[in-house]
């Protein structure tokens, strides 16, 4: 479905979508707060973006400088070109562990490559051990935001999910007692695992070593407890010195939830003595969104979720909305990269009002690569559209004021426009919206009579 | 009425006047208050007939590339004058930063997106008036639209950390009895968006609802924005939901007290 028929749905349940609109606005807010905290907060933001504009431009050598340090410090380094490789490499190495349950700290790198059905058809126990993770698998959803992927569901939501999964008592929505309850269930999966994998928040090519974020120590819970640690990550999860981490590990949590630094930032350099460290470096599309100029800077995201919960569409309308891995502004620069036909419609979704933009940490121009994706979809679509204009014709036709109205701007002041435009479906204005009072006159005739 | 400025002594502006297309259609009273008012600061206005639209509803629904004859249109009808102002944030933005590239009018069109200003913009940085005197004894709130706030920065935006400042509250600032309220979304999207109004027709319904909401908390009496555009959108919300609250374009506000 389009996004416009998602957000459609979304909307008639009025109350839950108000809450939500709300509870993504608290985390907004949270995020204003303490960004006032830190005066050189556009200095870090300028300095950041910079960094990773300096790493795209330069992305092969930090690479083969990570693989190098990292392979010196007794990680093993592996490549994927693909999604289906990545999951593979993954496969062999459980396969050569006879590893038949596995624990994942959340990781959107593997949501993209789609690993967890392709575990379950092995046969192997995947078991997300963020909460959020959790509880959204219970449910068979993916998640709906990238930081906080079950900010859809309330809390009398995960108390009846707990009731069904974990036995909790029926009707009991107190947090702590939820909480604790998912630690004992999880706990018990921790210690079964002999494979953690985790995703990776930075890579540092000086070093060699790869940072994690995670506000529930889940991801070292579950790494300190296996054998065998997989990192998965992105090739643009790069930096290329440890001192530029502080610069990101500023703006991420506070760009994400408002809070001053994420609970856990775990450096991961050389594995334990008798375990192994595995690190995938995925492309999966990322050098294809490089080649583009235009939208390569897309590529800087760290991932914080920022512009979704400032984004008005968004809020209004849920991460599933947008039907794509990556939801929100950032998704619908991103995704449109992966299969512009599936993703055409989220460009769109979009007022360009610029918040995702200046939220931002890294200052991607989002709204403007919206504006840039919306030229190429055109281009790529073209006959389609035109019929999409006939239809709006026929709306027209059906309704004498709105004909009139735009037969007046029609005549009046668009002659340059294409019919596309012309025959916009101004009955659609109308469903929410009266149209405004018809003026007597004209300013241009006004000004014929009163100025020439 | 005094006016705390320094008129331009040595040269009057010559000003080409840009009423975007709705505007003229649907709002005259906005043309005819901007072209008033900026008489009344002492520029010669000319409103340039042949004028049609800046090609910013196309743009955005991505047919830039269907807007080279607009463009080269636009920039015929005003490379001439000193300056080219607009009651509109949106429409300028566009003109400065979306209109395709035209290589045959590169001077021309460098010159036209250099010397376009948004009105409140143009009081403020180039007349160099700091506000307007009188009185306007009524609490209102005031709508950011979008493209003037984050494209033009005609003010300080809720999202990054800088000093706060709002050109067009700025000429207002003096006028006895005016409450502005500090709403709790200071500058959400009113969720307009051009074509995004009937594409997106739900949620953008929703968010004008929301935004309207707020001022109606607050007990605002009458909106105040920059852009006919958000405010017709709002507008037409306000009237289809029986809400009393009145919208209003600064320049009618402006030209109204400078009598």
């Amino acid at each position: 479905m389009s996004h416009s028929e998602n957000a459609t749905l979304f909307l008639q349940n009025k109350e839950r979508a108000k809450w939500h609109d709300d509870t993504l606005w608290i985390v907004r807010q949270k995020r204003d707060a303490t960004i006032h905290q830190i005066p050189e907060w556009e200095k870090l933001r300028e300095l950041a973006s910079q960094i990773k504009d300096h790493t795209l431009s330069k992305l092969g050598y930090y690479l083969e400088e990570l693989e190098k340090n990292a392979t010196a410090n007794g990680i093993k380094v592996h490549w994927a070109d693909n999604a289906e490789e990545h999951n593979q490499i993954i496969g062999r190495i459980l396969d050569e562990k006879k590893c038949k349950a596995i624990v994942k700290s959340k990781s959107i790198l593997t949501e993209e490559c789609h690993l967890n059905p392709f575990l379950e058809e092995k046969g192997i126990e995947v078991v997300d051990t963020d909460l959020g993770e959790r509880i959204i698998q219970f449910l068979k959803q993916p998640p709906s935001h990238i930081v906080m992927p079950a900010i859809h569901l309330k809390k009398s939501d995960i108390s009846e999910i707990f009731h069904q999964k974990l036995q909790t008592e029926k009707g009991n929505t107190d947090p702590v007692y939820l909480t604790h309850a998912a630690r004992l269930h999880l706990r018990e999966k921790f210690l079964q695992a002999k494979v953690a994998i985790t995703g990776v928040n930075f890579a540092v090519a000086e070093t060699g070593e790869f940072v994690v974020c995670t506000n529930e120590g889940n991801a070292d819970m579950g790494v300190h407890l296996a054998d065998t640690h997989i990192a998965c990550m992105g090739i643009e999860k790069l930096i290329p010195r440890r001192k530029d981490l502080g610069v990101f590990l500023r703006l991420l949590a506070r760009s994400a939830t408002g809070q001053s630094i994420t609970n856990y930032n775990s450096h991961f350099r050389s594995p334990s003595p008798g375990k192994e460290l595995h690190l995938i470096l995925v492309n999966n599309g990322r050098t294809r969104q490089l080649a583009r100029e235009k939208f390569r800077n897309s590529l800087k995201c760290i991932r914080c979720g920022a512009c979704m919960n400032t984004c008005p569409i968004y809020r209004r309308s849920g991460g599933f909305s947008y039907e794509s891995t990556v939801p929100g502004p950032i998704g619908s620069i991103l995704s449109p990269g992966i299969d512009l036909k599936k993703y055409s419609t989220l460009p769109f979704a979009s007022t360009l009002c610029g918040s995702c933009s200046d939220v931002c940490p890294v200052k991607i121009n989002i709204h403007e690569q919206l504006y840039e994706w919306r030229q190429e979809i055109t281009k790529a679509q073209g006959s389609s559209i035109k019929g999409m204009s006939m239809k709006m014709a026929n709306g027209i036709f059906k309704s004498p004021l709105a004909y009139k109205i735009s037969g007046q701007l029609m005549r009046a002041s668009l002659k340059t426009l294409p019919d596309s435009i012309i025959y916009n479906p101004l009955n659609a204005w109308g469903k929410g919206r009266n149209l405004p009072d018809l003026p007597a006159e004209s300013f241009k005739t006004w000004y014929k009579k009163n100025r020439k | 009425m005094k006016i705390h400025y320094n008129r331009m002594k040595t040269h009057t502006p010559h000003i080409g006047l840009f009423i975007p297309c709705y505007i003229d259609q649907f709002y005259p009273n906005v043309a005819i208050a901007t072209l008033e008012l900026l008489e009344k600061l002492g520029c010669k206005v000319t409103y340039p007939l042949g004028q049609t639209c800046c090609g910013q509803p196309m743009a955005n629904s991505g047919f830039e590339s269907d807007t080279v004859g607009t463009t080269s249109k636009f920039i015929r009808d005003f490379a001439e004058f000193d300056y080219i102002v607009a009651p509109s944030g949106s429409c300028v933005l566009h003109v400065k930063d979306h209109s395709p590239k035209l290589e045959k009018l590169q001077k021309n069109q460098e010159y036209v997106q250099s010397h376009i200003y948004e009105l409140s913009e143009f009081i403020t940085d180039v007349l160099k008036i700091d506000s307007i005197q009188g009185s306007f004894p009524h609490k209102i709130g005031f709508h950011a639209s979008c493209h003037g706030l984050r494209g033009l920065r005609l003010a300080s935006d809720s999202e990054r950390n800088e000093p706060v400042f709002n050109k067009t509250l700025q000429l207002m600032k003096d006028l006895e009895g005016l409450e502005v309220v500090e709403l709790t979304r200071k500058d959400e999207c009113c969720g307009f968006g051009g074509t995004f109004a009937v594409s997106e027709e739900a949620i953008s319904v929703q968010m004008g609802k929301d935004r309207i909401a707020d001022h109606v908390d607050k007990g605002v009496e009458i909106i105040v924005g920059g852009d006919m555009s958000c405010i017709m959108h709002m507008q037409g919300i306000a009237s289809r939901d029986n809400e009393k609250i009145r919208l209003m374009h600064f320049a009618e506000i402006l030209n109204q007290i400078i009598s």
